[in-house]
């Protein structure tokens, strides 16, 4: 090392190289002496794993985040304020588009909610459908977000291989109500149509044998990998009183170790009859939410095969022509079903006056809606609790302390979908 | 309950636990629908969460949602949802306030309010004393106004787009190439008291108020009733074992009382005649009555 020049009695920069041997150095000016001021990001609202319109104001020392200000609503589009001016049937796509990662999933807590208000009986055909489409569900959204979690931290290969997988749910969804994403299959009173027979054995078959193969590939590349274990443990650590404190609920809360699993606690449709169990974390860092994600999967599977085994004959929505249209073949042969047809595509049913707050597991954890009804046809209120809005709330409590390249990882173990967030 | 909905099992006692713990700060408790519902006084919100998240494990506050009822004094509903995730229990806990008045805030109960109670102010205008970031949330920034309001119109006032000219987003006023269609779903020819084209002048209201649709039941009433159907059958069974059972009149029941084709005499019904079914048998067959002139039909607006 060199001594400073003579003459010179400020602080000394040492260079661990000899090049600037025998010259003055500006060591007062250089780069690394200057008082570092904390400096504003922004993170989006355009930027790939920002998973959608998220901007993200970040406060950065160095690499190190000080605060988080998530800026949501860039995609806010009045839901909410549309379903008042919407008969309750015509409300129910809406919800297809809020979390379009998981479709029927927002779809049935709208329609329970209605089913509850309304005191309506479904027949178990429809209550086994619906269980066995949101489980499908589940495994459809997870499959986007293992995946999309996996690549922002710099792996690509899991991600091609389960959005083959994916593609197949979304194939399934198709067959059954014609179309992939926004499928409005969950209809209040049970289902819109019947499944071929041929559709529920696909199912099965593909749950048996190539779910679990490409999946259990796509994840022994992941779950050991020594890259993805540094990028993901003790990232992001939520403790179970911070997990509750801030609301979280679905894989965050379980992640965090707390065993709380709508589809156990509160049994909805045909979840009662079914065996399943909770997977949960040890620690609440985004590795445990990403694994219970991945265990979630295999569950989900077990629900599906249950609910194919054990599947009832009989109809697929309720019989009460009150609420639910009766099929183009009685409208032909009789008055009264013409009748209703015509009633409850142009008025719709009248729910009765009251209100609820319905929640189901959604795969991104408790989706819920809460109905206010005037006693008309439609709704006076329909609030809807997205999962992200709290998750995303918690951002800036996460991320504190952690480096820049982390934020990714932990937006993607939040799961988040904007759709869904800023409705 | 027959729905599917969740399944949430009434938590005993909550009724007078809540009593004993608010006190005066409860104003109303209801048990509708399945749903347990408190309405308590706005000023002491703070303290009425911290005693049910301390005292009645209600760990976690799921949702705020404000709901508007322009008619009344105190317009808005701020309505939190919270959640017992030991006791498996939801409670809904209200309180009522106007555009002026502040709700307290529970973010230092729940850091979780922030951004749900900003939503609220977002939507509705109503404002929360002691947030400490009560910025607008979802809509644009600049926005005014508070979307959610019963009298805020569906459309907006703005709408914005691309200017190729300007090269950037510009600000317009809403044009709209078609009015906003509402239509009114609730059978006028039934219930509704519209003011006729022209009939204004004659001082009435146009049609009759008729007595309308029948007001729909409300969700606890149809539970009751269902309840009700369910608990009691009726006492006796209605059967048709006698042909006076049946209701179908004297002459079927001489029809089938005759021998059937195949020989097999109807003898049981043959000896159980009425009186009234002889009395048919005799009697001529009765004049036609001469048809009366139809009653000329009321004149619409009639009651002017």
């Amino acid at each position: 090392m060199t001594d400073a020049p003579q003459g010179y009695s400020g602080a000394v920069k040492h260079h661990g190289s000899d090049m600037f041997e025998g010259y003055p150095v500006d060591t007062a000016n250089t780069a690394g002496d200057q008082a570092v001021t904390n400096y504003t990001i922004n993170f989006g609202p355009q930027h790939p794993a920002a998973h959608g319109v998220l901007r993200m104001v970040m406060e950065l020392d160095g690499e190190i985040i000080e605060r988080v200000d998530p800026h949501v609503g860039l995609l806010h589009r009045g839901t909410e304020k549309l379903i008042e001016y919407k008969t309750y049937l015509q409300a129910l796509p809406y919800f297809d588009r809020l979390d379009y990662c998981s479709p029927t999933a927002m779809e049935h807590s709208y329609v329970l909610a209605i089913e509850k208000l309304l005191d309506l009986e479904v027949p178990a055909r429809a209550q086994y459908l619906r269980t066995m489409f949101a489980e499908l569900t589940r495994i459809c959204n997870h499959m986007l977000n293992i995946g999309s979690h996996v690549m922002d931290v710099g792996a690509m290969t899991p991600n091609l291989w389960i959005f083959e997988l994916r593609e197949d749910c979304l194939n399934f969804f198709e067959r059954a109500s014609g179309a992939r994403m926004h499928s409005a299959y969950f209809r209040p009173g049970g289902v819109h149509q019947d499944v071929p027979e041929k559709l529920l054995y696909d199912i099965g078959q593909w749950c048996e044998t190539r779910l679990p193969k490409l999946f259990g590939d796509a994840m022994s590349l992941v779950i050991d990998n020594r890259i993805f274990k540094q990028r993901n443990v003790d990232i992001a650590t939520v403790s179970k009183e911070d997990a509750l404190a801030w609301g979280f609920s679905g894989p965050m809360i379980r992640g965090s170790g707390i065993p709380w699993d709508i589809r156990k606690s509160q049994p909805y449709d045909a979840y009662a009859q079914m065996e399943f169990d909770i997977p949960v974390g040890t620690r609440g860092d985004c590795y445990d939410r990403f694994m219970v994600r991945v265990q979630e999967v295999y569950q989900s599977q077990r629900i599906i095969l249950q609910c194919i085994n054990a599947m009832p004959t009989g109809p697929i929505a309720s019989l009460d022509r009150k609420v639910v249209p009766p099929k183009r073949g009685e409208m032909k042969q009789s008055m009264e079903s013409l009748i209703h047809h015509f009633k409850l595509y142009t008025e719709g049913f009248h729910v009765p006056a009251g209100e609820v707050y319905v929640a189901t597991e959604s795969p991104k954890g408790e989706f819920g809606v809460y109905l206010v009804s005037d006693g008309t046809n439609k709704p006076y209120r329909c609030k809807i609790r997205p999962t992200a809005f709290s998750h995303l709330q918690a951002m800036d409590m996460m991320s504190k302390g952690h480096m820049l390249a982390d934020t990714t990882a932990i937006i993607g173990a939040i799961d988040v979908v904007f759709g869904e967030c800023d409705r | 309950m027959a729905s599917p909905a969740p399944l949430i099992a009434p938590r005993e006692g909550i009724a007078a636990a809540l009593a004993k713990l608010l006190g005066d700060d409860l104003i109303e408790h209801v048990f509708l629908v399945g749903e347990d519902s408190i309405t308590v006084r706005r000023e002491a919100v703070a303290g009425v969460m911290i005693a049910l998240r301390d005292n009645l494990d209600y760990q976690q506050l799921m949702e705020i949602a404000g709901v508007d009822y322009p008619e009344r004094a105190e317009r808005f509903e701020v309505v939190y949802h919270l959640l017992s995730v030991t006791k498996n229990h939801r409670l809904r806990v209200r309180v009522c306030t106007d555009e002026a008045t502040p709700v307290p805030s529970i973010v230092p109960v729940w850091p979780v309010a922030g951004w749900l109670e900003r939503e609220v102010f977002d939507m509705y205008g109503v404002l929360f004393a002691g947030n400490p970031d009560l910025r607008r949330i979802l809509t644009d920034y600049g926005f005014q106004g508070h979307p959610q309001r019963k009298d805020f119109p569906l459309t907006g006032y703005t709408e914005l787009r691309y200017s190729e000219e300007d090269k950037r987003v510009v600000y317009e006023p809403v044009k709209l190439a078609q009015d906003f269609r509402n239509f009114d779903f609730l059978s006028p020819w039934e219930g509704a008291d519209y003011v006729l084209p022209g009939d204004e002048k004659a001082g009435g209201t146009g049609e009759a108020p008729g007595k309308g649709a029948p007001t729909p039941m409300t969700a606890a009433e149809v539970k009751k009733a269902d309840d009700k159907a369910k608990a009691s059958p009726p006492p006796t069974p209605k059967t048709t074992e006698k042909p006076e059972q049946t209701g179908a009149g004297a002459k079927t029941n001489l029809k089938a009382a005759k021998t059937s084709r195949d020989g097999a005499k109807a003898t049981a019904a043959a000896k159980a005649k009425t009186p009234a079914t002889k009395k048919a048998e005799k009697a001529p067959p009765k004049p036609k009555a001469p048809a009366k002139p139809r009653a000329t039909r009321k004149p619409k607006g009639g009651d002017a």
